[in-house]
């Protein structure tokens, strides 16, 4: 069990860290993008006593800029409320900035790069015309892409402000239409709850919050941040589980909304590696889908690598092929083979070929130009 | 058990920095680094060899490794990449960059994780318990002007960063090679034969760049902090005469926050910080092209802040 998992599961053992030990922690910590996140269990364990200065600097810088992070998150979402009220329509927050707004236990020190909604898809173009007469505008300019987001995706190209450079991704479902499961967003937004009676922001309900977490981790293929999204799962599944009859509820919800797949390996993930408290019957349970045994071996010797914190010291030889098949798996969820396929020769031969004649024909040769490097190195930018 | 670098003996050295790394110390900094490239082995040696060394496991801040980048490129048109951690932030360089891509790839560790100080872009310098914080963009003269007061005798506490801690104020000193770029180089080969510079690298963005190694003097007092008291914002104008200008200290506010590199990651603490240290400071604008002039006119000043506070304690 890798040093971070391991805390994760015991915040309590960070007292006993030795120097070479809290060097090792803060690196996997910092890889998996989690190391913020240990600042706030540092603090609910009350150990910022044992943390030596060095490691403690560490701790502290992250935190800074999670909290700068967060408060320009908190305000870039009033923006979005403000722009989009007069449609009249809910703002479905999703993810990191529901956390936030919702001041959830999982929104503590957490990272995320753009802020995520959700709106009726008959209502989609309004909202997008709407964003984009205040300064939203499409980063996606080149034809294929427009038509591919627009006719099989489950949110339109992201949107970024053209001044503050911050992106919204709109959704109007929580998975690809072209994808193996069909969860029904009418379904989500009919549940979904007003965080605060002074703004039209709303959140997915508790039991859906965690469905989509858990979709978006096992089979939208976002492993990118893996073991960050599963503490995400671990910090809503405790905070939840306090209410009464949690856990039927959620059970039943995910056969409601066809997502009882990704809540089964969520709950198998989660406990196998936070020791989340699900009950043994949850668990179990054959209300929920899950693959044959064979199957769920594989998919175990899978997972657990690429659930690791991406650092060379969580890593063993099967590691990069375990994340290439999670990749491969992803892409076969999302679209079935007779439109997958003439995409990814879109995006292996076609993109690449057309880049080339447009750099040619405004004659810019292939080898960069000095400039665009110092650009890179510069840390005066 | 750590050691000055150049106390240890170059193949005991050579082997380790080639395989398990060393454990440099600079500042408040330790740095974990590997490398099999004989230039930044050698010229790492040269420039760091008043500064503390560990040989054994323990904390670092940064991991970092300076390798070649990729199989074919050993032989065709060879590169160098920096890695943070097994993490490449930058593309590689051409491979004769090596060494600089080190020292580029320190700062930007240090802009990038250490947001418990305030950071700004300046050389800091201190003489008679006097620090002094010289902000400015790339071709303001800032590093000629560093080098110039380090070899004048000058106590060096950074070439590229001031480190302001913020809830003591105090100015923390992370002595390193200054880096010197195309015609300040001979420049300041001219102003003292005694001094010490490493390898020349030639072709960067930045064009001919080379280092000038701190004095001893200022890496031994590396932990000594001190309260920044005058802030100059210089500015090297061909054939001016050397002209010394106050600068009101709202306006060295609004200067100085544009050149921080974490002044709004900070937030509140950024601004009482920053104007702490302004309210302490008296705030200059600076047009020179003499160094040697601008050298004596930063020595009266420091020599009348002296002179002042002692008459203040006197009476």
């Amino acid at each position: 069990m890798n040093l971070l998992q391991q805390t994760l599961r015991q915040p309590g053992s960070m007292e006993d860290l030795d120097e070479t030990e809290w060097d090792l922690l803060i690196r996997q910590a910092r890889s998996a993008e989690l190391l913020a996140h240990l600042y706030y269990r540092l603090s609910d364990a009350e150990l910022f006593h044992c943390v030596p200065e060095k490691a403690w600097n560490h701790f502290n810088s992250e935190q800074i800029l999670a909290r700068k992070q967060q408060e320009a998150a908190l305000w870039e979402t009033l923006q979005i409320e403000r722009m989009l009220a007069p449609l009249g329509i809910p703002v479905i927050l999703l993810k990191g900035a529901a956390y936030l707004q919702a001041k959830l236990p999982s929104a503590a020190g957490r990272f995320f790069n753009d802020i995520d909604i959700l709106v009726p898809k008959t209502l989609i173009q309004s909202v997008e015309e709407k964003l984009q007469q205040n300064g939203w505008l499409t980063t996606h300019h080149n034809e294929y892409d427009q038509r591919y987001y627009r006719k099989w995706m489950h949110e339109i190209p992201p949107l970024q402000h053209i001044g503050r450079r911050s992106t919204i991704d709109v959704h109007h479902s929580i998975l690809p239409l072209t994808a193996r499961l069909h969860p029904d967003p009418e379904k989500l937004i009919e549940s979904s709850i007003q965080v605060d009676p002074d703004y039209e922001l709303y959140i997915l309900c508790p039991t859906d919050m965690i469905l989509h977490s858990a979709t978006h981790l096992f089979h939208d293929g976002e492993l990118e941040h893996g073991l960050r999204d599963l503490v995400d799962l671990d910090r809503l599944l405790r905070h939840f589980a306090q209410s009464d009859g949690f856990w039927n509820e959620l059970v039943q919800r995910s056969i409601e909304l066809d997502l009882s797949l990704p809540l089964f390996y969520a709950l198998r993930y989660t406990t196998k590696i936070l020791d989340t408290p699900v009950p043994e019957n949850i668990v179990e349970s054959d209300q929920l889908a899950r693959p044959s045994s064979v199957a769920t071996r594989l998919m175990d010797s899978l997972f657990l690598r690429a659930l690791a914190p991406a650092h060379k010291s969580c890593k063993d030889g099967f590691t990069p092929s375990a994340r290439w098949l999670l990749y491969i798996r992803s892409h076969y969820l999302r679209m079935p083979p007779h439109l997958l396929l003439p995409h990814l020769f879109h995006k292996g031969f076609v993109r690449p070929y057309t880049e080339w004649k447009e750099a040619r024909a405004e004659g810019v040769t292939t080898t960069p130009k000095k400039i665009e490097k110092e650009a890179e190195i510069d840390i005066f930018k | 058990m750590t050691a000055l670098l150049k106390e240890i003996p170059y193949d005991q050295l050579n082997s380790l920095i080639r395989t398990d790394g060393i454990r440099l110390e600079t500042g408040p900094f330790t740095t974990h680094l590997t490398t099999q490239l004989t230039d930044v082995i050698n010229n790492l040696i040269l420039l760091y060899a008043d500064h503390q060394v560990s040989l054994e496991p323990g904390f670092s801040d940064f991991h970092l490794a300076i390798q070649h980048s990729g199989l074919l490129r050993r032989w065709i048109k060879p590169q160098v990449n920096f890695s943070f951690d097994g993490i490449s932030p930058f593309r590689p360089l051409p491979r004769n960059q090596a060494y600089a891509i080190f020292e580029w790839g320190l700062n930007w560790c240090i802009a990038n994780y250490a947001h418990y100080y305030l950071m700004i872009h300046a050389a800091v310098l201190e003489r008679k318990g006097n620090a002094i914080i010289l902000p400015g963009v790339p071709g303001a003269g800032k590093s000629t002007l560093c080098a110039g007061l380090s070899l004048g005798g000058w106590r060096l506490f950074s070439d590229e960063m001031a480190l302001i801690e913020p809830q003591s104020r105090q100015l923390i000193s992370n002595p390193r090679p200054i880096s010197l770029k195309n015609d300040s180089i001979s420049l300041i080969r001219a102003l003292s034969p005694d001094a010490v510079f490493g390898m020349t690298i030639e072709e960067t963005t930045k064009g001919t760049v080379t280092h000038l190694k701190s004095s001893t003097s200022s890496v031994q007092r590396s932990a000594e902090q001190s309260v920044p008291s005058i802030i100059v914002f210089p500015h090297y104008t061909a054939g001016a005469s050397t002209a010394l200008a106050p600068l009101t200290k709202s306006r060295a506010f609004m200067m100085l926050c544009e050149n921080a590199f974490n002044y709004s990651v900070l937030g509140k603490s950024g601004f009482s910080t920053l104007k702490a240290v302004i309210d302490q400071s008296d705030c200059y604008q600076f047009e020179y092209s003499n160094l040697n002039d601008a050298v004596a006119l930063f020595n009266s000043l420091s020599d009348e802040l002296e002179a002042s506070v002692g008459r203040s304690q006197e009476a």
